[in-house]
């Protein structure tokens, strides 16, 4: 083979996550009320508008979760031996941008560098001037006063193809919602855009429409310039973002792994059994909550900081380490936010206890484990299901505030948190380094606003009170 | 009769749904004139009290007022400006609403929220304002009241917060108030107190009044004329001497017939087969054809038009024809149906059974106090009879029946069920003794999970209790339940919320008998139903004891079901039972004061029998720190130096029935 895979401990949950996922959807094609209320959210056009946008980051997310090392060639005979830099799908998919880079800062779509420099004229000599880029628009050669017609040619090409891909997916969307509603295919488009279809396929196709007219033209130039410029060292600022996606969303999700089982079983102890187990249990999330968050987390990071670095041959790679600090934070943020969830479900908890189907199923001797499977937590998913995805465009919020400190990810790995922090020093020069800090925003604001907007309508389906 | 106070014409009111309108109330025409009382009765979701949001523009963000005419006074009402309407609300007509303790604002003193409308309305501030606001709280009979007026809602009970909200409401000194169910939330004895209230206002003001309300009992004592609403139109429009002799419409007689009484014990309840129509799908004609026992070919095609039948009587109905005399039955008591011969020894027998409460304080949450929630009861119920056990809210009866289900931890007492001692028993043996044991609940909304299918609700028991083993097993024992209870056997695979009330109850009873027990214990399970469903629920608990020999402990409050269904009466006064004895005796000659204030209490829903009511002052004080002595003697009419002292022993009198009283040891002793 000419790569060896890497499984990150990330890279687990990640797809353990997947198969979870999977699994919980089949667990909801077969209970009635839950299948309701994501029928209720595939009704909405806002939640499909924001779960296509949130599909693109899983996809890029998910492709970065898939971790190789190449085959260094090491001559006949001799044990193969595998590079020292661990490459991701999205890596491979990317090689231009993560492979073209250039000496130092560079403005979005420039073909020369953002600062004067001296250069040796061929014929002796030596002047000041912005130095050519060697990669940015290099196949214009000397004609670089033809880059805005180069420009518009590819982008006109990319929105073209975007055209092309989009009229496909419409003609199919047009012919399954035909088949299944047993209507003409222009009988299926008209109720498509009259949104008299079970699922809001018109949201889709409108957002596809616009992410496609987006991203297509912004591909087909990637590879001719920088489109969002470069950094400090001359890396790519669309290749940083796109590797940003995978931590803000390993951040989001497998922080709640963490917390959920936590938050739900303290919780319903805690409402359900009353007493002293409740006594504890209030005790330690009210002292928890009431350490300042930022102070636990950056003691727990700078611990655990000290331990990697003591312990350097626990690691093949420098990823490797990078990871296990990207989990370790993982864990400490699930340890300090777990207090919000269970508080709900405790209160939720002692209200359903009191209820009389729980009554009735006491007075039938059902166990206690029994009526809290059967009765207590079927009842309180709505909760879990809400604040989950409430919760993750916090946790991608935080981990860029906590990288802003310094305690967040291994500087080593590519974050929004690590792109702000590195930015931050660049807006206070002259002329501003302004896109490096926009691009991260820009891309962040997306992504959190799509995971809020569909916490909304995820809310306001699962909400009892709202049927 | 001069011109009419309120008159409304052919009033259509709907609520958006999607993109349609549904209507809730459709072409409803009546006038209420000054000095009158004008009934609006109906079950639940008949519209009725959409109507009194319409009329005073209140409706819900969702409600729109389709058409029609509202006139105050002769004076359009809906086509007013609404920075108008404000000096129309509060000045002209005011409301009661249902909850008094959700419709006084908890941050505002009473004095505050009276004083609101005294400044909006009669522009009083200051010192006048203080003095009307005295002189309101007088008027609805609110002792003390210069303390009253700087107190806040949570410090009055239930039955002073109604006096307030009426205050609230004459305030603005309105032509007319409308009254929505103003006593559904209280007691019997509160109940007679707020209703003489309204009806001495009414008198002294000359004010017309538009009631609310589903019970006839309320419509006996308070109506002039009456109207009978159903699926948002109204069918029958009588003076209440026709309505209560003569009810001409099929609905309107079948309200009647459902009612459970005395006379009418033994036999079985006429029910209204079927279910109001939906608003989404409202049949074309009449709208009670379908369940209607005179239904002509004709009902089904078109929509009745209003038929006079009488002075000031109309009935929207095609039949003319003879009515069964039989269906309104005869009201007067004439006899109790003879008590069978007393039966094979108890099943349950409960002893002095006490649960107490402790009341915590402080940082170290030390006790420094007990809630007696239930104070020393002692009851014997036999195979195949019905024990109902009756009071007024937080007299602790529920407490009773969890406390013998063993779900709430008695403080002290023996419960035995067939000998064995239930009280301390250990968990395993416990689970044993429960298959004899179960319990219905009030609320049949909230006693079936919503998450699990009906089948898996009632095999729930039997796999905890291990009744029937296998599945296959399961799954037709489940069938034959439904069909017991008088369910389709498909409704196994169906969720809870797919069901209407009634029919949930039902699934609660199969629920119950799952495990086929000895002894059930209803707590109040028709009390959240409407008059035509509890007729069907309590058939359906009746029959089921004829032909599985069930006992019914029946925690109520309702004495039509009562009289109808028990065989044995226990009455509860905070924790501990006053009078005990056969149905006959406790309902025809109760000894207790209690007993005879709360049996005049009750509003018979008939013209001839208004008995005196006995009024009782105030309201039942707090468990947690009763009265010395005899509980009752602070409102009993009777009391007695020693009452105040010393709790009276239980006395027997007659075959069965004990008293505990004073009066009566005292005869004794004599």
């Amino acid at each position: 083979m000419p790569f060896q895979i890497v499984t990150l401990w990330s890279d687990g949950l990640i797809w353990l996550l997947v198969v979870a996922g999977i699994g919980f959807g089949f667990l909801i094609a077969r209970s009635a009320p839950l299948l309701a209320a994501w029928r209720r959210v595939g009704k909405s056009r806002v939640g499909m508008a924001s779960a296509t946008v949130l599909v693109v980051f899983a996809i890029i997310g998910l492709l970065d979760s898939l971790h190789y090392r190449l085959k260094l060639d090491g001559g006949e005979g001799r044990p193969p031996t595998y590079a020292i830099e661990v490459l991701s799908v999205l890596d491979a998919v990317a090689t231009p941008l993560r492979t073209h880079n250039e000496k130092t800062y560079s403005a979005p779509f420039a073909t020369r560098l953002y600062a004067k420099e001296t250069v040796e004229l061929p014929g002796g000599g030596q002047t000041r001037e912005y130095p050519r880029l060697k990669y940015g628009g290099a196949h214009l050669g000397n004609d670089e006063d033809r880059l805005p017609a180069d420009v518009a040619g590819k982008a006109a090409l990319g929105l073209g193809l975007a055209a092309v891909l989009w009229g496909v997916v419409a003609a199919l969307v047009t012919a399954s919602v035909a088949r299944r509603e047993k209507v003409g295919r222009g009988e299926a488009w008209r109720r498509i855009w009259r949104g008299e279809t079970p699922f809001a396929w018109s949201a889709l196709l409108v957002t596809s429409g616009l992410l496609l007219a987006l991203l297509l033209p912004l591909v087909a130039l990637a590879g001719y310039y920088h489109v969002f410029g470069t950094d400090k060292v001359g890396q790519d600022v669309l290749y940083q973002v796109m590797k940003s996606v995978r931590t803000g969303l390993i951040i989001g999700l497998v922080t709640t792994l963490v917390m959920l089982p936590l938050a739900v079983l303290l919780g319903i102890i805690a409402g359900y059994f009353r007493g002293w187990a409740d006594d504890v249990i209030q005790y330690v999330y009210t002292v928890l909550n009431s350490i300042p968050g930022v102070l636990l987390i950056a003691a727990a990071v700078l611990m655990m900081q000290v331990v990697i670095d003591t312990n350097p041959q626990w690691f093949a790679t420098a990823a490797e380490r990078a990871d296990l600090r990207l989990l370790a934070l993982c864990f400490i943020l699930g340890i300090t936010s777990w207090t919000g969830l269970c508080r709900l479900l405790r209160g939720e908890t002692l209200k359903l206890r009191e209820l009389e189907y729980i009554q009735a199923a006491k007075a039938f001797g059902v166990s206690s484990w029994r009526i809290i499977v059967r009765h207590i937590l079927p009842n309180l998913m709505h909760i879990v299901i809400i604040s989950l995805v409430m919760d993750f465009s916090g946790l991608v919020l935080a981990e860029a505030v906590l990288s802003y400190v310094g305690i967040g990810v291994d500087p080593t790995m590519i974050s929004f948190g690590t792109m702000i922090n590195n930015a931050r020093m660049e807006l206070g020069r002259e002329p501003v380094v302004w896109w490096s800090l926009a691009a991260a925003f820009v891309v962040m604001f997306v992504l959190v606003l799509a995971a809020n907007l569909f916490a909304d309508v995820v809310r306001d389906a699962f909400d009892p009170r709202a049927v | 009769m001069n011109a009419p106070l309120l008159k409304i014409t052919d009033l259509r009111l709907g609520f958006a749904a999607g993109r349609q309108t549904l209507l809730a109330v459709d072409g409803v025409s009546f006038e209420v004139g000054a000095g009158e009382t004008f009934a609006l009765l109906g079950e639940s979701g008949c519209g009725k009290s959409a109507t009194a949001q319409g009329i005073m523009r209140l409706l819900p963000s969702a409600g729109r007022i389709v058409g029609g005419g509202v006139e105050l006074d002769g004076q359009n009402v809906l086509a007013l400006p609404e920075a108008d309407m404000r000096s129309v609300r509060g000045r002209r007509m005011a409301m009661i609403f249902q909850e008094p303790a959700t419709s006084l604002n908890p941050v505002l003193t009473v004095g505050q929220q009276i004083g609101e409308v005294l400044e909006r309305h009669r522009d009083l501030r200051g010192e006048p304002a203080r003095q009307r606001m005295l002189e309101l709280l007088r008027q609805v009979g609110i002792s003390d009241p210069e303390r009253r007026l700087g107190e806040y809602p949570f410090q009055l009970s239930g039955g002073m917060k109604q006096r307030v909200m009426i205050a609230v409401a004459l305030a603005g000194e309105p032509d007319l108030l409308i009254a929505d169910e103003p006593t559904t939330a209280l007691d019997v004895t509160v109940q007679a107190q707020i209703l003489d209230l309204l009806v001495k206002l009414q008198q002294e003001r000359g004010m017309g009044m538009l009631l609310i309300t589903h019970d006839l009992g309320v419509v006996a004592r308070m109506a002039h004329r009456v109207g009978v609403m159903y699926a948002g139109e109204l069918v029958e429009v009588a003076p209440r001497e026709a309505f209560f002799t003569n009810p001409r419409h099929p609905y309107t007689r079948a309200l009647f017939a459902a009612l459970p009484e005395v006379s009418r014990r033994g036999a079985i309840l006429t029910t209204i087969p079927g279910q109001v129509p939906s608003l989404a799908c409202m049949p074309k004609g009449c709208r009670f054809a379908d369940r209607c026992r005179y239904v002509t070919p004709i009902s089904r095609e078109q929509w009745p038009n209003w038929r006079s039948v009488g002075e000031g009587h109309q009935v929207r109905c095609f039949y003319g024809g003879p009515m069964d005399e039989e269906e309104i039955g005869e009201h007067a008591a004439e006899v109790l149906a003879a008590a069978p011969p007393q039966p094979a020894p108890p099943t349950l027998e409960v002893q002095e059974l006490r649960v107490h409460f402790p009341i915590r304080r402080g940082v170290l949450q030390r006790t420094v106090g007990h809630v007696k929630a239930v104070d020393g009861v002692s009851l014997s119920l036999a195979p195949g009879r019905t024990l109902a056990l009756v009071g007024e809210s937080g007299c602790g009866k529920t407490t009773v029946g969890k406390a013998i289900l063993q779900l709430i931890k008695p403080t002290a007492g023996h419960v035995r069920l067939n000998g064995a001692e239930l009280v301390g028993m250990p968990a395993g043996r416990l689970q044993d003794m429960r298959r004899d044991l179960q319990m219905v609940f009030q609320d049949p909304f909230a006693s079936l999970n919503p998450r699990l299918r009906v089948g898996e609700i009632i095999a729930e028991g039997m796999a905890a209790l291990g009744v029937v083993a296998g599945g296959k097993e399961r799954q037709s024992a489940v069938a034959a339940l439904l069909e017991q209870v008088g369910l389709p056997a498909e409704a196994a695979g169906r969720y809870p919320h797919e069901f209407s009330g009634g029919q949930r109850q039902r699934i609660a009873i199969a629920r119950a008998l799952a495990v086929q027990p000895e002894v059930l214990v209803c707590d109040e399970p028709t009390s959240a139903l409407d008059v035509s469903v509890q007729a069907q629920i309590l058939n359906l608990l009746k029959s089921l004891q004829e032909s599985l020999g069930v006992a019914y402990l029946f925690i109520t409050h309702n004495f039509g079901v009562v009289e109808y269904l028990a065989h044995e009466v226990a009455v509860m006064y905070l924790g501990r039972i006053v009078e005990f004895g056969s149905a006959e005796e406790v309902l025809r000659s109760p000894k207790h004061p209690y007993t005879r204030a709360l049996l005049s209490a009750v509003p018979k829903p008939r013209l001839e029998g208004q008995q005196e009511v006995i009024k009782l002052a105030g309201e039942t004080p707090s468990p947690a720190n009763p009265p010395s002595g005899c509980h009752f003697h602070p409102r009993c009419p009777n009391v007695m130096e020693v009452c105040r002292s010393v709790w009276p022993e239980t006395t027997r009198h007659e075959a069965t029935q004990t008293v505990a009283c004073h009066l009566y040891t005292e005869q004794k002793e004599k």
